[in-house]
């Protein structure tokens, strides 16, 4: 062997001596990897304001996680020494083309688990097919209650709170600071689940709050409809004392912008429940006063704790604005299914928990998350309820802020577990 | 009273926007027999130029007044690049194929297109909203309306009337209305139809790209903007006659008074009055409102 050879072959021994010691390492602690699909809005109208921050959010939170760089009680590595690896996956499209991307993900590139799901559609399309495939489901965003209302699923949670608290809040809100008596409502919402859900939430607290309250008109676009002067027409026609708007996505930021010029935000009280997302992109065209919500205690709601310092600082540093309720939701998501995981395997003696010990583990879990805490109290313990709040954009030497915050506990705003919302909030929101 | 005027009003304001969506592609069907799926295509792309290139001068201290010709400029700097590269460098060799299989291509251009603007703009939104304001507001009784809707009035009627002077009364029109006639005899009679379609295509596209320059001001410019407009605009088309003028004007205004008036009167149906207007026309005109004679060939 001549020299050169022989100071090739110490090299490579070198080389791979370390990294065979690290595979024997970490096959010896069962770390193998974790495999997340990790499904959001990566292009459409959604992906601007919700999709692209919630993907962004994933990556920093899977990346912090991997590099043991989240505080506690979060600071081990992955889940439970796992490392994660996270599959993207685009939500835009039919619900038949997600429906046909998670069986992709789980039967073609065997997912351990998934988390993602933004739209209310979407959700319920993929439940019934993630308990049809035994694969562990996490949504993080949709808001549609009708997922554990209709039915009950082993695999699927949800880390985040339904519409039905957006809307509730709302009403509490607009009962605790509109001085005077409210006499009329109007309404224009998306016409799909999550528009319907959101409004007939709205009304029936709207009218147990305020009885003898009147609707005015409720419209309803269809999503991405993108132009919405006649119902702005109609809206300042109706004259209503409060306006209720769960629009999201480019639907909200086009609403914003042409009822600004049009005078609507000076009428009347208007609320809206996704507000937050465009709070700063449009700060110039939401005029103080407007009501702004965020979903949960996110963005401008989020509690002053050593996770929510971690999260907003590392987003803001990596991505140059503030992470937005999406953001929020994703890593909440994430650490929620940790908090599970987790618990779970410490209940099998350290080693890696199989699938059903994560979710009996999962069911009535609480755990911390940036927005604070977070109880998996409802929908038999798959539905996550929190605190909520809401407050009026308020512009502070230029900069836009949130003033007269109202913040209303969890099992204020949320129904009991097993009761539907709409029986709840009929029978006058009975605990 | 007030309602009434108000149902008037949105109407008319939703209906020239249709109008400057779908005019154009009433043209390009007319004298090429494409159902040209990248209308939509150049009407985001005119969205996206106006609001990136009359943002970006509006943040280097360009009057605001100034950005209603920028917005003109964009669809115009953005169709002149991309639609002739478009015709000549693919349509012009799948015209000898049949109408569905040139329909399929240009919805593969679509998707394309859909792409490659994600790839040079990304996915946030992009906003530009001083054109919208600028010009402050009048009233109608107890509703308020900015001004800048008249300009989306005015760009219809300039684009309609614009459109119709030229198919009139200027020969590259008029070579037009032969090749919308008769192909075939006009390619006999010398007239360049190569030329012709690629003129055509290149106006047709522009109209778009003008329609989406001049709702960018009132929206967010995002992804997939131009799918519900292609829908829509073939709804207006097919309701007036696939390549006829009079047609598209006709049918934006049905389409935006119904819609308009069911907003305010019956919300609920909405989401399908449109496609109900659609129906109706078919059932009792399969070839539209004002579908053009055509001479049975032997």
């Amino acid at each position: 062997m001549t020299t050169i050879k022989k100071a090739v072959a110490a090299a490579a021994v070198a080389a791979l001596v370390p990294a065979f010691a690290a595979a024997q390492g970490a096959a010896a602690q069962g770390e193998a990897p974790l495999k997340i699909g990790v499904v959001s809005f990566l292009s459409g109208a959604a992906a601007g304001p919700f999709g692209v921050p919630a993907r962004n959010a994933a990556e920093i939170t899977i990346e912090m996680l991997n590099g043991e760089k989240v505080p506690a009680p979060y600071a081990t590595k992955g889940f439970g020494g796992a490392p994660l690896q996270m599959q993207l996956v685009d939500e835009a499209g039919s619900t038949t083309t997600q429906v046909t991307e998670f069986r992709n993900m789980v039967q073609r590139d065997n997912v351990d688990i998934v988390i993602g799901y933004i739209s209310s559609g979407n959700c319920l399309a993929i439940a019934p097919v993630a308990e049809e495939l035994k694969k562990l489901t996490v949504f993080f965003d949709c808001g549609t209650p009708r997922i554990f209302e209709d039915r009950s699923y082993k695999y699927v949670f949800r880390t985040s709170s339904t519409a039905t608290m957006d809307s509730v809040g709302a009403a509490f809100y607009v009962r605790d600071t509109i001085k005077g008596k409210v006499k009329s409502i109007a309404g224009v919402n998306q016409n799909y689940a999550w528009g319907q859900d959101s409004w007939s939430d709205f009304e029936a607290s709207m009218k147990q709050l305020a009885p003898g309250v009147k609707v005015a008109t409720s419209q309803m676009p269809k999503l991405f409809a993108g132009q919405f002067n006649a119902e702005i027409s109609t809206i300042l026609g109706a004259k209503a004392d409060v306006v209720h708007s769960s629009f999201w996505n480019g639907d909200l930021e086009a609403f914003i912008l042409q009822a600004g010029p049009r005078g609507l935000f000076k009428r009347g009280t208007v609320i809206l429940t996704t507000g937050e997302t465009a709070m700063y992109k449009l700060a110039d065209h939401i005029p103080d006063g407007v009501v702004l919500g965020a979903r949960g205690p996110y963005g401008p709601y989020a509690p002053d704790n050593a996770l929510n310092k971690w999260f907003s600082k590392t987003f803001a540093d990596r991505y140059n604005v503030p992470p937005n309720y999406a953001a929020y939701q994703m890593t909440q998501a994430i650490l929620g299914t940790k908090a599970a995981w987790e618990k779970a395997q410490a209940a099998n003696g350290g080693k890696r928990p199989s699938i059903d010990q994560v979710i009996a583990a999962f069911e009535r879990l609480t755990f911390e998350s940036p927005a604070g805490k977070v109880e998996m109290a409802i929908g038999a313990g798959h539905q996550a309820i929190t605190e909520t709040a809401y407050g009026v954009a308020k512009k502070v030497k230029g900069k836009m802020t949130v003033a007269n915050v109202k913040r209303y506990p969890a099992t204020m705003v949320n129904p009991p577990d097993g009761v539907k919302s709409a029986d709840w909030i009929a029978n006058g929101f009975k605990k | 009273m007030e309602q009434f005027l108000a149902v008037l009003i949105d109407g008319i304001i939703y209906s020239a926007w249709l109008f400057v969506a779908a005019i154009g592609l009433t043209l390009i069907y007319g004298v090429m027999k494409i159902v040209n799926v990248t209308h939509g295509s150049f009407y985001a792309l005119g969205a996206y130029a106006a609001a990136s290139i009359t943002g970006a001068l509006l943040a280097k201290g360009m009057p605001p007044s100034l950005s209603y010709v920028v917005l003109l400029g964009s669809a115009l700097l953005v169709t002149l690049v991309v639609a002739p590269l478009i015709e000549r460098g693919i349509l012009r060799f799948m015209y000898v194929k049949d109408e569905v299989v040139i329909l399929l291509i240009t919805y593969a251009l679509f998707l394309i297109l859909e792409d490659a603007i994600k790839l040079v703009w990304g996915v946030s939104p992009y906003f530009i909203a001083e054109p919208y304001g600028l010009l402050g507001s009048f009233d109608v009784f107890d509703l308020t309306y900015p001004y800048y809707n008249l300009i989306l009035v005015g760009v219809a009627i300039v684009c309609g009337v614009g459109l119709a002077w030229m198919l009139g009364r200027t020969r590259t029109g008029k070579l037009l209305v032969a090749v919308i006639h008769d192909t075939e005899v006009s390619r006999a009679m010398g007239i360049n139809v190569e030329r012709m379609y690629l003129f055509t295509f290149t106006f047709g596209s522009l109209l778009a790209a003008i329609g989406g320059a001049f709702t960018a001001p009132t929206v967010s410019v995002v992804p997939g903007l131009g799918v519900e407009v292609i829908v829509l605009s073939f709804a207006v088309v097919v309701i007036g006659g696939l390549g006829s003028l009079p047609g598209a004007a006709l049918g934006a205004v049905i389409v935006g008074l119904v819609r308009s008036a069911t907003i305010h009167f019956l919300p609920q149906v909405e989401l399908f009055v449109i496609y109900l207007v659609m129906a109706m026309v078919l059932a009792f005109r399969p070839r539209g409102l004002f579908s053009i004679a055509e001479a049975r060939k032997i």
